[in-house]
């Protein structure tokens, strides 16, 4: 079932509006496994291609294989599916549900997708809930509302409930720039570890190359994309 | 199941605009089904107040005047009738019984109904309830008076209170001073226009008003252990129940008093003037209707409001959502089960509120005005006023729920 390819994408060709296109996507391949760092100047594309590999955007043409399905022959709820189910996302900030408390968020997958239900570590989604927040450091706020978290305790929350139940993906679009540099060593060590505890493969989009060093692989959107902003 | 979840929850989080929007759509079903169920209640207890009675029999006049006079204790008699036709009705062969309606004096606002046995004897409401007594029995001499038990409670009077009527309807300086009455029986609690009268005998009040021919005290009273029934003569009433030996002849009988010579009379079926009453009455129903129609039309759009506002900032949650695995769909249901939660909890508390509302003034009202309300269940209006707001608030809900769908589609992961 694990293909050597966790993303795949071919001649994409993707515009807001048709006529306009924002990104053109010659191929870009991510091996399973890795820790990718897509990196590129602000307003060249990387959300908008971040919203291609999860299919809550479709390509004006080509095509999308993630984790072994090919997105653009999908069904708009059969992405959403394959997409609550097997994969992570992080943003940069506001990533929590701000009328839920930190356990209710980082449950949600799990409440959502029967298949990260399916693959948590301890015995019911609750414990799962409260060793993932444990090992991010955050037991004292497990039932809290999360509008009280300073920005780096909710990122880590985002990180909780981005890893939960296992997806085989986790993408990161640019987590780190809202914390300062410090913190940011943490959240990405906190990332690395987790992700390699769900044995996800890790897209990390920046436009900070000084965390460059830490991934084993890295991509500029300027390479691959035939760029028009 | 998690939409529910979430939806009732992004709710909570909004307490104090939720709790505002649910209040004003609560008002208005309130207002709704509250004048539905006063009206109603009227209705109910208007009809209950007088069964068995197949005429009301007056001097010549409208027909609403005299049913509200004779039985709801409501405005005057302009004529009284003679107690010679009286006693010819109640002893035509077609009549079961009669009951002689004597009016015109009052007690402290209290209206005195100058009655005899036969009003203990034969009058029924709401189906086949008669009139009992709580204490005491019924008034036999001519100074004795039975209190309504409205009349006993308010005005705190017990059996063998001496009490002074007085002339006419309004708190009159023309006292009968020299003739108190003395308590001998209370009725028991009827929730009809029953309880406000203070009944005494025909004779009673003919020993009242005698030396009044003149519309005035007579110069000396009369004291009270002169007069004697002996020399009394009953000359008018005004107004009888009748009740026929067979509903059949009720339209002869009805249509023999109505053209009864010696004396011009008004017969009437309660029955029918009360839906002539109903049918006066529905056009301010209809008024006060389109009244809370308007402003239950304001309360919705307060929802509309709050869900539209919140939209802008909501983006984010919604690309969140979105990155969670939820259809777009998904997104335009949480959005129309906000909006449905809140026209559903509005109608509930609205409804709760009116019939609280509904028990609470039943007492005062019938007390203070006379007005008879009865406590009504649910009716298909009222299922239908509930049904209309809930969809209603479910089909504004598309407003906000399109727009989310939309940006939940166009906006990528880039909103916010
Ligand atoms: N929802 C949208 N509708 C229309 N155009 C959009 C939308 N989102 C982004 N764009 C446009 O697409 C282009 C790429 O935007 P995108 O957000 O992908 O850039 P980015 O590389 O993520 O930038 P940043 O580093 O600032 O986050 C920009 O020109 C932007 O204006
Ligand atoms: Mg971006």
């Amino acid at each position: 079932m694990i293909s050597p390819e966790a993303i795949h994408l071919k001649n994409v060709v993707f515009g807001y509006e048709p006529r306009t296109p924002v990104l053109e996507v010659g191929e870009l391949v991510v091996e399973t496994g890795k820790r990718v760092f897509l990196y590129g100047p602000s307003g060249s594309g990387k959300t908008t291609l971040l919203g291609l590999i999860t299919g809550v955007l479709t390509p004006q043409q080509g095509s999308c294989a993630v984790l072994g399905k090919d997105m653009t022959k999908m069904s708009a709820p059969a992405r959403d599916r394959h997409r609550g189910a097997e994969m992570g996302y992080i943003f940069q900030s506001f990533n929590l549900i701000p009328y839920l408390t930190v356990r209710q968020n980082v449950a949600l997958p799990c409440h959502v997708h029967k298949r990260r239900r399916q693959n948590i570590v301890a015995q019911t989604v609750s414990k799962e809930v409260e060793r993932l927040v444990a090992r991010l450091g955050l037991d004292t706020h497990l039932d809290r509302n999360v509008k009280k978290l300073s920005t780096g305790q909710q990122q880590r929350v985002a990180i909780a409930r981005a890893v939960i139940g296992k997806p085989r993906l986790v993408i990161a679009d640019e987590p780190t720039s809202s914390l300062d540099a410090n913190r940011r060593a943490d959240f990405l060590e906190l990332l690395f570890e987790v992700c390699d505890e769900a044995q996800a493969t890790l897209v990390f989009v920046s436009h900070d190359r000084s965390l460059m060093e830490r991934f084993e692989e890295r991509i500029a959107l300027s390479e691959i994309s035939r760029g028009c902003a | 199941m998690t939409v529910l979840r979430l939806a009732y929850e992004s709710l909570r989080s909004r307490m104090f605009t939720t709790g505002l929007t649910i209040f004003s759509i609560a008002l208005s079903v309130l207002l709704l089904v509250g004048v539905d169920r006063i009206r109603q209640g009227t209705q109910v207890g208007f009809e209950g107040t007088l069964s068995q009675t197949d005429l009301v029999v007056g001097a010549r006049g409208g027909s609403l005047p005299l049913l509200l006079y004779a039985v709801f204790h409501i405005g005057t008699a302009n004529n009284d009738i003679s107690y010679a036709s009286y006693q010819y009705f109640a002893h035509h062969p077609a009549v079961l019984w009669t009951i002689p309606l004597s009016m015109g004096d009052s007690h402290r606002g209290f209206r005195v109904v100058a009655t005899d046995d036969n009003f203990y004897e034969h009058y029924r409401y709401r189906g086949d309830h008669s009139l009992q007594f709580a204490q005491g029995s019924r008034a036999e001499g001519i100074f004795d008076a039975v209190l309504g038990s409205a009349v006993a409670d308010q005005l705190h009077y017990h059996l063998g209170q001496q009490i002074v009527l007085s002339h006419g309807l309004q708190a009159s300086f023309l006292k009968h001073t020299a003739d108190p009455y003395t308590v001998v029986g209370i009725l028991a609690h009827t929730a009809t226009p029953v309880d406000r009268g203070i009944y005494i005998t025909l004779w009673g009040d003919e020993a009242m008003h005698l030396g009044w021919e003149n519309g005035a005290p007579p110069l000396t009273a009369i004291p009270e252990s002169q007069i004697h029934k002996s020399d009394l003569q009953i000359k008018t009433i005004s107004a009888f129940l009748l009740r026929t030996k067979s509903r059949m002849s009720t339209l002869f009988l009805q249509r023999e008093i109505n053209t009864y010579k010696p004396e011009p009379l008004t017969a009437i079926i309660p029955a029918f003037t009360l839906e002539d009453l109903w049918s006066v009455l529905s056009a301010a129903d209809v008024a006060l209707s389109l009244v809370s129609g308007a402003v239950l039309v304001v309360g919705l759009l307060v929802m509309l409001t709050a869900l539209y506002t919140s939209l802008n900032e909501r983006r984010r949650e919604i690309a969140v959502l979105r990155t969670l695995g939820l259809h777009a769909r998904q997104i335009f249901a949480l959005f129309i089960l906000e909006s449905s939660l809140i026209s559903a909890a509005g109608a509930a508390l609205g409804l709760a509120a009116a019939y609280l509302v509904l028990f609470a003034i039943r007492i005062p009202v019938e007390n203070r005005y006379g007005i008879p309300l009865a406590m009504v269940g649910f009716s298909a209006r009222v299922a239908y006023y509930m049904a209309a707001v809930v969809v209603a608030g479910a089909l504004l809900g598309f407003i906000p729920a399109i727009r989310a769908y939309r940006n939940a589609l166009v906006d990528g992961l880039s909103a916010g």
